[in-house]
């Protein structure tokens, strides 16, 4: 066991964990925060993104001991009191079917707005083609992190 | 055209906020008190004697409560009755890579793990069959001998109208091809899972990752041998199932059977592999089709010859097998028709059903074959097929009815949306167009289980407070079953989707429902939830005529829209389930925004508020409660197999599809989809438009790039990294059109648009690519090498 310090949406959590305990089972097994989740295993679904230092990483892949120091953010810490845009965009814009990688996808589109703005529509083809989504097709969620950016940039911020 | 508040309006999906948070409970999200962790141990050969299984050195271990091998189970299992015949855990053999054989339950996963390394297995290996036409001879070692068949032969199904000699011979012109298919898997993001919770009277409440509560219900009682009182099945949300979560499956009842022993609650979730292994995917599909064009007459005549491989078991094969004839009944008339279905066993992965059932394959080669007939008759294909789309209220052959069809109109504005006439054969070498058009089910009439229950049921309550909850036990698995079935009773009773709850998919506190597979809830669970709201209105124009003080209305019987070719079943009354798009109630009353407003008699032009109204009516009888049940009129032949494919509606589509294909690389680009799909009224054009993008993105990937790889009957790709599915950058540029008809019996009008839309995108990207470049691939998927293949053939043969 090794005891690790990290904290997980603004909260500081100091833990005994197993050293081949991963950030995703962490995160699930440890906090219960269920909200990640947990698709493939090896890296390859995206499903369990999250934010590690601001930056979207694949929980699954990462021994937890690693984000010693970091701070994490999970779909559990988007939005206490209301919707970020990207949230709202994409309940708006039927973004959301079953909703298995709808988490990841509101931290990809939160991380790529807070870099871009104003992305391109490349640029979020790029973001959205990290996570595998089956239901939708990717449009919808393409156009609700546009509109997002757009609702963004006339002053609604998260 | 319409005066619904509600119904067509884009509406964001119930439920939509609580996964945009991260809030909503997947079934493995959920937390059951101290649970054991359930592991199976697989098969590593595809076809096996079990000379040994030790599980003793597994019990041993601290902390391993119960492991379980298949001769703890007495029955198999399978969803249909005719043919059940999966072990939960391998007895005696085993049939395919990954077949479960042992299972564990421990107080830990990492001990779990352990046990599952403790337990010895000894296998004697058998040639395993792993090629379909081989399967189809005489073997010494049949897979199922229980069966006591010579071969592997698993179903063999036969249907012939009219007279195809006279067909052919009337046509101008005859085209054949033969196809092929790989096999395909679901490819759902959200893993199986299953957690049983059991009480000290050993009561059982099942959570799990399924598209059919009612079915699993049925299942678990059967294989534990307990009533079915004594178990609970609850699906939670759902990450996805286009049919991979549509059977009752091994891993659930062997979760309840640990419960049961062990007596304490048990969680597994199965990791990706195994869900590859366990998903019940795509037939891989080889078919031999013919078929004559007549530029006047039509089709005159079409035969095909399928062999569907099957896998280890049965599933859904019986149905497959006659879905690949039957669902060419449509969208245009076949005088004469023959179809033979041949389904074998092989030690591989079990197929079943997946979105759009059956119907896709045989759509891609009769839609191929039409598109070259009409190059043979120098006809333009999408005017050929204009004039060849079933007219409304026809009868099929086999005796389909077909009530409402928009396609017509539909496949002309996706003509002019698409500038079809400018483009085809007009465009320059590596750019073309293609047109394919496909029908589907809006549920299959008859059930599983053959019994004269309902096929659905929704109850509605009415507290003091006047919010409404609806019962269903439609399973919403993403598709927004859920939604529709609220904006219903909203739009019925005129109150805002915030006072409507719904709780679905729990067998203890709903009614049944058969579950969300053939496209069968908007229809079905719709028109039993639009049953259920009428006659909860009744009840409060009741009470509003009481506040009021006049006489409550003398409801007129309608005169049923659907009095062409019904065929038997109940008269309709007047809050019978076939009100169709009908929005008169009867009841001279208007209910919108919460008011309840008197349109004729004494009472004329005064209001009562919906939330008064409903106070006085629990004032008067308690909560208000009442139901309504869909059961589908008695429909078709008395010929065998009349009963497949028999659906109380069909929804049609077309697709137009433009391409780009680089001749040096092979490789294809899909750059727009122009696709027009009659779902009737579209109730909710939002979760529509969603269903048609995400059609279109699995049908391109089982038309560019989807396929399991097999080496000596092990799946080589059974990962999201080498299982390619389209990212974003293959999505194409879409338009739809989608209010084309509306149907007499649908609700509100309303047909299918999750499954349908699937079939036609595939070969309209064939029949694209042959405008592009000149060659016809009759191999799905259709990917750069096998371009490249048929490009140098071309060459060569000029040459």
């Amino acid at each position: 066991m090794k005891v690790i310090t990290l904290k997980v949406n603004g909260h500081c959590f100091v833990k005994a964990v197993c050293p081949s305990m991963t950030l995703l089972e962490f995160l699930r097994e440890e906090l219960h925060l269920t909200g990640t989740k947990r698709g493939c295993d090896v890296g390859d679904c995206g499903c369990c993104t999250v934010l590690l230092d601001g930056k979207p990483i694949l929980s699954c892949l990462l021994p937890v001991i690693e984000a010693e120091g970091c701070e994490v953010v999970t779909i559990e810490g988007i939005s206490e009191c209301r919707l970020h845009p990207v949230q709202e965009a994409m309940v708006e814009q039927g973004a959301i079917q079953c909703g298995f990688c709808t988490p990841a996808m509101v931290l990809n589109g939160v991380h790529l707005l807070g870099t871009h703005p104003r992305p391109t529509v490349d640029q979020v083809k790029e973001c959205v083609s990290g996570t595998l989504c089956r239901c939708t097709g990717y449009t919808k969620i393409e156009t609700a992190f546009l509109e997002a950016a757009k609702k963004m940039e006339h002053g609604d911020n998260p | 055209m319409s005066s619904y508040t509600v119904i067509g309006k884009p509406t964001p999906m119930v439920g939509s906020r609580e996964k945009v948070t991260g809030k909503a409970k997947f079934t493995d999200d959920i937390r059951v008190a101290n649970p054991l962790i359930v592991g199976l141990l697989r098969s590593p050969l595809a076809s096996a004697k079990i000379s040994r299984l030790d599980l003793s050195a597994a019990l041993a271990l601290e902390g391993v409560r119960a492991g379980v091998t298949g001769k703890d189970f007495d029955s198999t299992i399978g969803v249909l009755p005719i043919s059940r015949d999966e072990p939960p855990l391998a007895r005696d053999c085993v049939r395919y890579v990954g077949e479960p054989v042992a299972a564990i339950a421990a107080e830990s996963s990492s001990l779990c793990r352990q046990a599952l390394e403790l337990i010895r297995v000894e296998y004697d290996p058998i040639e395993p069959c792993l090629d379909s036409r081989k399967a189809l001879k005489e073997t010494s070692h049949p897979i199922h001998p229980e069966l006591k068949k010579p071969s592997n032969l698993h179903k063999s199904v036969t249907q012939q109208f009219g007279n195809l000699e006279k067909g052919f011979a009337s046509a101008q012109a005859v085209v054949e091809g033969s196809f092929d298919f790989a096999p395909l898997t679901h490819a759902f993001t959200e893993p199986f899972a299953t957690q049983v919770e059991i009480d000290t009277d050993s009561n059982l409440t099942v959570y799990s990752a399924t598209q059919v509560p009612h079915y699993l219900h049925l299942a678990l009682s059967g294989a534990l041998q307990l009533p079915l009182h004594k178990i609970r099945v609850v699906k939670p949300y759902l990450g996805g199932g286009f049919g991979g979560k549509s059977d009752p499956l091994p891993h659930e009842i062997v979760a309840a059977r640990l419960a049961l022993i062990s007596g304490r609650n048990v969680r597994l979730l199965l990791d990706r592999e195994e869900t590859f292994f366990t998903s019940h995917g795509r037939h891989p599909t080889q078919i031999g089709m013919r078929l004559g064009l007549h530029s006047k007459k039509g089709i005159t005549a079409l035969s095909g010859e399928m062999l569907i491989d099957g896998g280890a078991y049965a599933s859904y094969g019986v149905v497959t097998s006659y879905y690949n004839g039957v669902l060419l009944q449509g969208p245009y008339p076949i005088p004469n028709l023959s179809f033979h279905c041949d389904r074998v066993y092989t030690n591989k992965l079990t197929c079943g059903a997946m979105r759009g059932h059956g119907g896709v394959n045989p759509r891609f080669a009769s839609e191929v074959l039409l598109d070259m007939a009409c190059e043979k008759l120098q006809l333009d294909p999408c005017e050929t097929r204009l004039r060849l789309i079933h007219k409304a209220e026809t009868l099929t052959v086999n005796q389909f009815r077909i009530t409402s069809c928009g396609l017509k109109e539909g496949l002309a504005t996706a003509m002019e949306r698409s500038r079809w006439k400018e483009k085809v054969k007009k465009l320059p070498f590596g750019r073309g167009i293609g047109v394919a058009c496909g029908f589907f089910i809006s549920g299959s009439a008859l059930p599983i289980h053959w019994n004269k229950i309902p096929q659905s049921t929704v109850r509605l309550t009415i507290d003091f407070d006047g919010a409404v909850t609806v019962y269903s036990g439609a399973s919403d698995i993403g598709q927004g079953s859920d939604t529709v079935l609220a904006q219903m009773v909203a739009e019925v009773l005129g109150i805002s989707l915030s006072h409507i709850k719904v709780i679905s998919a729990d067998t203890r506190l709903c009614p049944v429902d058969l579950g969300s597979y053939s496209s069968r809830v908007t229809f079905m669970a719709g028109n039993a939830a639009r049953n259920a709201a009428i006659r909860m209105r009744k009840g409060l124009v009741a009470a509003a005529c009481g506040i009021l003080e006049i006489k409550p209305p003398r409801y007129r019987n309608p005169k049923p829209a659907e009095s062409f070719f019904r065929q038997g079943g109940r008269k309709p009354d007047f809050d019978s389930a076939y009100l169709g798009p009908n929005p008169d109630y009867s009841d001279g009353f208007l209910f919108q925004d919460a008011k309840i407003s008197a349109l004729s008699g004494k009472a004329k032009g005064k209001q009562l508020d919906y939330f008064e109204v409903v106070k006085t009516a629990v004032e008067d009888h308690g909560t208000l409660q009442t139901q309504g049940i869909y059961l589908s009129p008695k429909l078709g032949g008395t010929f065998k197999g009349a009963g497949a494919g028999l659906s109380p509606s069909y929804s049609f589509t077309a697709f137009i599809t433009e391409v780009t294909v680089n001749p040096q690389t092979g490789f294809i680009k899909v750059d727009k989809v122009t696709c027009a799909h009659d779902c009737g009224q579209p109730l909710n054009p939002m979760a529509v438009e969603g269903q048609i993008e995400g059609s279109i993105h699995m049908g391109l990937g089982q038309a560019l790039m989807e396929g399991l790889d097999y080496v000596n009957g092990a799946v080589q790709n059974a990962s999201f990294l080498e299982y390619k599915i389209p990212s974003a950058f293959e999505q194409p540029e879409i338009e739809m059109i989608y209010d084309l008809s509306r149907d007499n019996e649908g609700p509100f009008g309303a047909k299918e648009a999750g499954e349908g839309v699937l079939a036609p995108i595939i070969p309209s990207v064939a029949n694209a690519i042959y405008d592009a470049v000149g060659i016809r691939l009759c191999s799905v998927p259709m990917t750069p090498d096998k371009v490249l293949a048929a490009l140098n053939a071309k060459r060569g043969n000029h040459t």
